[in-house]
């Protein structure tokens, strides 16, 4: 074996992030033993498959990454700021962006949604967990063991570097000789399966466990968004896990799929990618329209205006994100008819878009408006994503998309469009849902802080962008000579992303100071909600109800209150739960090593790993655990304490 | 006892599904037209898909959640079709030439 290639060499850089990894790792480790909280760790973490702590491990892993592709944006604004700069080298630049890339949609934006549906699906629809917990646990850790296994490239042989879309021939064999896209198609590989199976619990889930009286035109549109976006993933990821293993073949066993020799086409990567890229969109925004219009109805204290056109108009969103992908490579070579065909296709998706635009905007007229954090975050939302919408439907053009291809202006749309529209849905679906999770709401002075730094920031961050792009400046240059004239909008832009990541401190800093000294929740319903999962206490029980909430509206927790209808008739009896079980963890470290093994060609460890998957799979199939029992007394008692009496 | 060891059906669709794939290899170590080999991969194809729909995915099973299967049904195909008749609209007869 060949220690030579495991080695990054170079950049101070990352010396220093090969040393802040191992101080933070042994920090951790000591820190754990020191606390005597090894125990803990397992016993209520690490072998959970409990929805809601499933979830928050989900969040908290969104967050981690969410500051590492920070990191990344920032060194690249640094890079950028001023002509000629020598912050970075260019290799380094093209693993930052695609690192950025790659973690910002795939490790932060999905997880941080799929966490925040963990908690809140089953709580809105009135169920005790999701279909298949255990399952749920094994989505979690190989979602986890994927973005570590993409997050060692940094120092162990470096990093994918071909973009995060990681095109052919760029990122064959060929021209990309260093293991980073092995850990590409690997960590998205193990990562995508995980979130596969998600898509398959959440629709069985939605489908399958509602509350009685829950019927489908019924159900909250946060459930509504979820379940179309789990058909999205069902019917989008496999589509990405053959690419990806085709990408493997190419790049670990010499197979010509998408080699510009032997028959292989290149293009067919792009096509592939942008198949399941596309949806891809889609499963990130959509939940993000259901936490606003959550979030929209409660604090104006209005049921949803048009709640059949928002469903439907989802549906319509989903089949036409399946029909547009090609508008990702209007200049490939494909002729008139084809661009023109893409080009109608994505310009229909904003008719159903503006559907949903102006219902929110109805549901906000004359409605009574409390201006939270979550609420102005979604309020920002509105204008902010709308520019990015019509700066979409300019790129849709195909003609007028040879001007912009490729260049910032692009850069500076889909920022437009991501961050509104999913970054901010789960900042502001974090501080709604926040006080239901711990128990004790956010500080909202702080949080407001926190907002208007990042509102303004985005804005000043991104749309010099626009402009940049049109002066001509493209996508992932890493330098610039003065004479362009780039300079000023860039160091613009960089001032923009310093204000950022003060906005994000801050909104750590309110998540520490909150913890301290925000007083604690006893209601369960801070802000007056109107769904299910304001009808339990806050922090949730393990069963989540005590007994199962009978259905009758659209927002039964809000006529219940209004009309005193009792959502719980039937008495409390004794409550199933699973347990909990080591397996999904030690089989999500057993991929992280197959992966890993895989990216060096280490073959013989590979296969040892890959039998550990298989004797780790037949293990669970023949294990028989059907879970245990909360006696109907125990429920009754931990209510008592919740509610505050004495028992 | 010997009946959940050996779940006959599932056992016969796991070797008929092997069959099929070995049958499909005709077309790589046969000596067939192109038509013959079409309609050979056609034809397992389509076997090997009602076996998995049927046997291992139990689609005929329960009468209650007959609508949500062909409305899944009828995504999937959508997105199948959509997928290879794009692909082919892309490259093959709106290519640039």
């Amino acid at each position: 074996m060949d220690l030579e290639k495991f080695k990054v060499h170079g950049e101070p850089l990352i010396y220093g992030a090969m040393i802040s990894i191992a101080l933070a790792t042994i920090g951790i480790l000591v820190g754990l033993t020191y606390f005597k909280k090894w125990g803990y760790l397992w016993r209520e973490w690490l072998t959970t498959v409990d929805h809601k702590r499933i979830g928050v491990m989900y969040i908290i892993a969104a967050l981690l990454m969410l500051f590492r592709g920070g990191v990344d944006a920032m060194m690249m604004r640094l890079q950028t700021a001023a002509p000629e700069m020598k912050f970075l080298d260019a290799q380094h630049y093209n693993e930052v962006f695609t690192t950025h890339g790659l973690i910002m949609i795939l490790f932060m934006a999905m997880p941080f949604i799929i966490g925040l549906m963990n908690v809140i699906i089953p709580l809105q629809i009135g169920a005790r967990d999701v279909a298949f917990p255990r399952l749920n646990a094994i989505s979690f850790w190989l979602f986890f063991m994927g973005a570590m296994l993409l997050n060692i490239s940094f120092v162990i042989g470096g990093s994918p570097d071909a973009g995060w879309s990681a095109y052919f021939p760029l990122a064959s064999l060929e021209f990309s000789p260093t293991v980073g896209n092995n850990y590409y198609s690997l960590a998205l590989q193990i990562s995508g399966i995980g979130t596969l199976m998600t898509g398959v619990n959440f629709i069985v889930t939605i489908l399958k466990m509602r509350a009685p009286g829950m019927t489908l035109m019924k159900m909250p549109m946060f459930t509504w968004s979820v379940l179309i976006t789990n058909i999205i993933i069902v019917f989008a990821f496999p589509v990405l896990t053959v690419a990806l293993a085709l990408m493997m073949f190419d790049r670990l066993f010499g197979s010509q799929f998408f080699t510009m020799a032997n028959g292989g086409m290149d293009m067919l990567w792009a096509n592939l990618f942008w198949v399941w890229g596309h949806p891809e969109v889609y499963i990130v925004i959509l939940p993000a329209f259901g936490i606003y219009s959550e979030i929209i109805a409660t604090f104006s204290k209005k049921n949803l205006y048009g709640y059949t056109s928002m469903v439907f108009s989802m549906v319509i969103i989903s089949l036409l994100s399946f029909v547009v992908w090609a508008h990702h490579f209007y200049t490939m070579g494909q002729g008139v008819m084809v661009n023109s065909f893409f080009s109608i296709t994505t310009m229909a998706i904003a008719v159903p878009t503006g559907v949903k635009i102006f219902n929110w905007l109805f549901t906000l007229r004359k409605g009574r408006i409390t201006f939270t954090t979550p609420m102005l975050y979604t309020l920002a939302f509105i204008p902010i994503f709308t520019i990015g919408g019509v700066t979409g439907v300019m790129l849709a053009m195909a003609s007028a998309d040879y001007q912009y291809h490729n260049t910032m202006f692009l850069v500076a749309h889909f920022h437009y469009v991501l961050i509104p529209g999913a970054v901010f849905a789960v900042i502001a679906g974090f501080h709604y849902w926040f006080p239901k999770v711990f128990g004790f709401r956010l500080n909202d002075r702080i949080g407001k802080h926190a907002f208007w730094w990042i509102a303004i920031s985005f804005n000043v961050t991104f749309f010099p962008m626009f402009f940049l792009g049109l002066m001509g400046m493209t996508r992932r240059t890493y330098t610039y000579s003065e004479e362009s004239g780039f300079g000023p909008l860039n160091m613009l832009s960089f001032v923009g992303a310093v204000g950022l990541a003060i906005g994000f401190v801050i909104l750590v800093y309110n998540i520490y100071w909150s913890t301290r000294y925000a007083p604690r929740d006893t209601t369960g319903d801070p802000w007056d909600g109107r769904t299910l999962e304001w009808a339990t206490h806050s922090p949730i029980p393990a069963y989540n109800f005590a007994v199962i909430p009978k259905v009758e509206s659209r927002d039964p927790f809000w006529e219940s209150k209004r009309k005193n209808i009792p959502l719980y008739e039937d008495k409390i009896t004794k409550i199933h739960l699973p347990n909990n079980t080591g397996k999904p963890f030690i089989l999500g470290v057993i991929f992280f090593f197959l992966g890993f093994f895989l990216v060096f060609s280490m073959w013989i460890p590979a296969i040892v790993a890959g039998v550990g998957i298989i004797i780790m799979l037949a293990v669970m199939s023949f294990e028989r655990d059907h879970g245990f029992y909360i006696s109907a007394e125990e429920v009754a008692a931990t209510e008592k304490k919740l509610r505050g009496e004495t028992v | 006892m010997i009946k959940q060891l050996f779940p006959i059906r599932h056992v016969i669709g796991y070797l008929a599904s092997l069959v099929l794939s070995a049958a499909a290899l005709v077309v790589i170590y046969g000596d067939l037209s192109d038509a013959a080999n079409m309609t050979v991969l056609l034809i397992t194809a389509i076997i090997q898909a009602s076996l998995q729909l049927f046997v291992f995915m139990h689609i005929g099973e329960s009468a209650d959640t007959k609508k949500e299967l062909y409305i899944n049904i009828g995504y999937a195909l959508f997105v199948g079709l959509i997928t290879i008749f794009g692909t082919l609209f892309i490259f093959v007869w709106g290519w640039y030439a």
